[in-house]
C-alpha cells in the first residue's frame, strides 16, 4: 500500500470505506508531514488542526453509524491565502493583512467542507497573487519540491506545491493569469482553470475582478474533475456566477477522443519558446494524435498582443480593488499624524515592491489624460484575443499550447526584471483575458529532470472536453513523454 | 522616456502610497520599460472594435440578479476585533475635522 499522503480522492474514499484508516489517522500523517517538510519548501503559511480534526471527526462519525458518505468525504485539501476562509489567518501573502482573520467563509470553502473535504491549513503565494514564482510573498518563497533549488512558480506556489509534496490530497489556487495552470506546469501536476463565471468568486480576495477564477491542483486529472463538480455552479453571492447546469465533469472521462479536432496555434510555438518545452509539447501533440485527434494548424493572430493588455487592464483593475486596504477596518496600521499621511504610510510600508509597482501603473493607466491611451486601449484588443479564441473554436474542440514558454527557473534567477518575468505570461493570459477554461497537464520532463506543462483550451463552459482531453492524455503515459 | 519622476510621484499620491526617493526612481525606469512595451498596441488600429469590459456579457446564459434582500448577519464584534484600532461600534482614525 502507498503512503496515506499520496492517495488521489477515490484511495481515500477505498480506505475509508474498508476501514484501514479514519479520517483522523489521516489528517494526523498529513501534519506529521506538514511538520517535517513545511520548514523547508514554506509551502503553508497557516494550519488549521482545529477544524480539520472537527471535520474529520464528523466524517468518522458519520462512518461508524453506516451514513451514506459524501463525495469528498475525508479528503484533505489545501487553501490558497487570498481565499477567505472563517476564523482562519488570510494575509494574501502581504504583511498588510498580517494577523487577518476573515469572519466569513468562500462559498469554494464553503461547498468543499459541506461535501467532506478537511481544510489542513492556508498556502503560499506571490502577495495578492500576483507574480509568476512566489518570490514575491512576505512571508518567504516556496520552493519548488520536484527541484528544490527552484520555484514552484506562481502565484498559487504554494498550492501547487502541497500536492506535489504529498502535504495535501487536493488544493484550491487562483488564476487570474495563469497562476493556476503555472505552477501546475512547473511542480508536475494538473491544475485546472475553469471558464470565467463557472466557479463562485464569494469570498476570493479580488486582484483583478473580471479575470480572476478560483481552481483545483490534484494528482490526477479524475481528482481534478471531482473537485470541479462541486465548486461548479451559480451563487447568489456572486452575480458574475453563471446559471448553466454543472455535469458531473468525471462521467466524461474515459470517453474515445476519436475525431476530435485538436488546434495548433502556430503564434503559440514562435520566438521565445524554450527549446525542450517546445520538444516535450510536440510529443504531447504526437500523443494526442495516436490517441485519434485530428491536429488542425490554427491562427490567432492578436497573441502577441496579449501580455501588454493583460498587464494593463489587470493592474487597472488591482489599483481599485487594493484601495481598501487603509488601515481602517482590518490588517496592519502604521500611524500617521493625519488621515491621508496613515493611509500612505500604511500602503507604503506594508504593500511588497511587486504590488506597489503594479498599483502605480494600474493608477497610471486609469488617471487622465491616459484612460484612451491604456486602460480602452486594453479593453480593445481585449475584445481581439476574446475573438481569436471564438474564431478558433468554430474550427477546432480544443487548443493545445505549451502551458509556460520556459521550465521551473532558480530562484532569485529572474527577479531583477519584472518586464521579463510578465513576458513569460505568454500562453496563459491569452485564455485569461477571453475567459476560456484551461488545464495544465504534465508533458514530460527536461533533460534537467524539470516537468513541462501541456495546456489544453476548451470554449467557454466546455470543462468537460477539457478534462476529458487532460484525462486521456494522463493516461496514456504524457508526463512520461 | 514615457514616465517622469512627477508622473510616478502624481500617481503615487493619487494611490495613497508612500514611496521612498529610492523607489520612486525604480519604478521610473521599470515603469518606463513597461509602458514602451504596451506601446506595440498602437499597431492595431481599434478604432471600430467595441471594449470587452466583462467576460460574462458575452456569455450569458441566464444571469439573473437575486433579490435585493436585507438578512442579518451580526459579525460586528467579530469585525472590530479584527480592526488595528478599534473604538466599538466604531473604527477610529486620526482626527479628520477640526473642532
Amino acid at each position: 500500500m502507498t503512503a496515506a499522503t499520496s492517495w488521489t480522492i477515490p484511495e481515500v474514499r477505498a480506505a475509508l470505506d474498508a476501514r484501514k484508516i479514519s479520517a483522523r489517522e489521516l489528517v494526523k500523517e498529513f501534519y506529521t508531514r506538514i511538520d517535517h517538510y513545511n520548514p523547508e519548501l514554506n509551502v503553508y503559511l497557516a494550519l488549521s488542526p482545529e477544524r480539520a480534526y472537527a471535520q474529520a471527526d464528523r466524517i468518522d462519525a458519520a462512518i461508524a453509524s453506516g451514513d451514506a458518505l459524501p463525495p469528498l468525504a475525508g479528503v484533505p485539501l489545501a487553501v490558497k491565502d487570498v481565499i477567505s476562509t472563517r476564523g482562519i489567518p488570510t494575509t494574501c501573502g502581504s504583511r498588510i493583512l498580517e494577523g487577518y482573520k476573515p469572519v466569513y467563509d468562500a462559498t469554494a470553502v464553503t461547498r468543499l467542507e459541506h461535501v467532506g473535504a478537511i481544510i489542513l491549513g492556508k498556502t503560499n503565494c506571490d502577495e495578492f497573487a500576483m507574480g509568476s514564482s512566489n518570490e514575491n510573498s512576505a512571508y518567504g518563497p516556496v520552493r519548488n519540491p520536484v527541484a528544490i533549488d527552484h520555484v514552484p512558480g506562481g502565484s498559487s506556489g504554494g498550492s501547487a506545491a502541497a500536492v506535489a509534496a504529498n502535504l495535501a490530497t487536493v488544493s484550491l489556487g487562483t488564476d487570474t493569469g495563469g497562476s493556476i495552470r503555472q505552477p501546475g506546469s512547473f511542480c508536475g501536476i494538473p491544475a485546472m482553470m475553469p471558464s470565467y463565471g463557472r466557479v463562485s468568486r464569494y469570498g476570493l480576495i479580488a486582484f483583478a475582478s473580471s479575470l480572476d477564477r478560483i481552481g483545483p491542483f490534484a494528482h490526477t486529472v479524475r481528482d481534478a474533475a471531482a473537485v470541479m463538480s462541486i465548486l461548479a455552479g451559480r451563487d447568489p453571492l456572486d452575480s458574475t456566477s453563471a446559471g448553466a447546469p454543472v455535469p458531473e465533469y468525471t462521467a466524461a472521462l474515459g470517453h474515445p477522443l476519436k475525431g476530435v479536432r485538436i488546434g495548433i496555434p502556430d503564434d503559440y510555438f514562435a520566438e521565445g519558446l524554450h527549446p525542450e518545452v517546445r520538444k516535450k509539447i510536440e510529443a504531447g501533440i504526437a500523443l494526442l494524435e495516436k490517441l485519434g485527434c485530428r491536429r488542425v494548424s490554427i491562427r490567432m493572430p492578436n497573441t502577441d498582443y496579449a501580455v501588454a493588455a493583460y498587464y494593463i487592464i489587470a493592474t487597472a483593475e488591482a489599483s481599485s480593488n487594493l484601495a481598501r486596504y487603509d488601515g481602517v477596518r482590518y490588517g496592519a496600521r502604521v500611524p500617521g499624524a493625519t488621515l491621508i499621511e496613515m493611509y500612505q504610510k500604511t500602503r507604503g510600508r506594508k504593500f511588497g515592491a511587486e504590488v506597489k509597482r503594479r498599483i502605480v501603473l494600474g493608477t497610471y493607466v486609469l488617471s487622465a489624460g491616459y484612460y484612451d491611451a491604456y486602460y480602452l486601449k486594453g479593453q480593445k484588443i481585449r475584445s481581439l484575443i476574446a475573438r481569436d479564441f471564438r474564431e478558433a473554436f468554430e474550427k477546432v474542440d480544443a487548443i493545445i499550447t505549451p502551458t509556460s514558454p520556459v521550465p521551473p527557473f532558480r530562484l532569485g534567477e529572474r527577479t531583477s526584471n519584472p518586464l521579463e518575468m510578465y513576458l513569460a505570461d505568454i500562453y496563459t493570459v491569452t485564455g485569461s483575458l477571453a475567459g476560456v477554461p484551461g488545464i495544465s497537464v504534465p508533458s514530460g520532463k527536461t533533460s534537467k529532470g524539470l516537468p513541462v506543462g501541456l495546456q489544453i483550451y476548451g470554449p467557454a463552459f466546455g470543462e468537460e472536453r477539457v478534462l476529458q482531453l487532460a484525462h486521456a492524455f494522463e493516461h496514456a503515459g504524457g508526463a512520461n513523454l | 522616456m514615457k514616465i517622469s519622476r512627477e508622473d510616478v510621484l502624481k500617481v503615487a499620491a493619487l494611490a495613497n502610497l508612500e514611496l521612498t526617493d529610492a523607489e520612486v526612481e525604480t519604478y521610473r525606469g521599470q515603469l518606463d520599460d513597461i509602458l514602451t512595451y504596451i506601446d506595440k498596441l498602437n499597431e492595431i488600429d481599434t478604432s471600430n472594435i467595441e471594449p470587452m469590459t466583462q467576460v460574462v456579457a458575452a456569455s450569458a446564459d441566464g444571469w439573473t440578479l437575486r433579490d435585493d434582500v436585507v438578512v442579518r448577519s451580526d459579525v460586528i464584534t467579530e469585525v472590530l476585533a479584527g480592526a488595528p484600532d478599534p473604538a466599538p461600534l466604531y473604527f477610529r482614525v486620526p482626527r479628520v475635522i477640526e473642532k
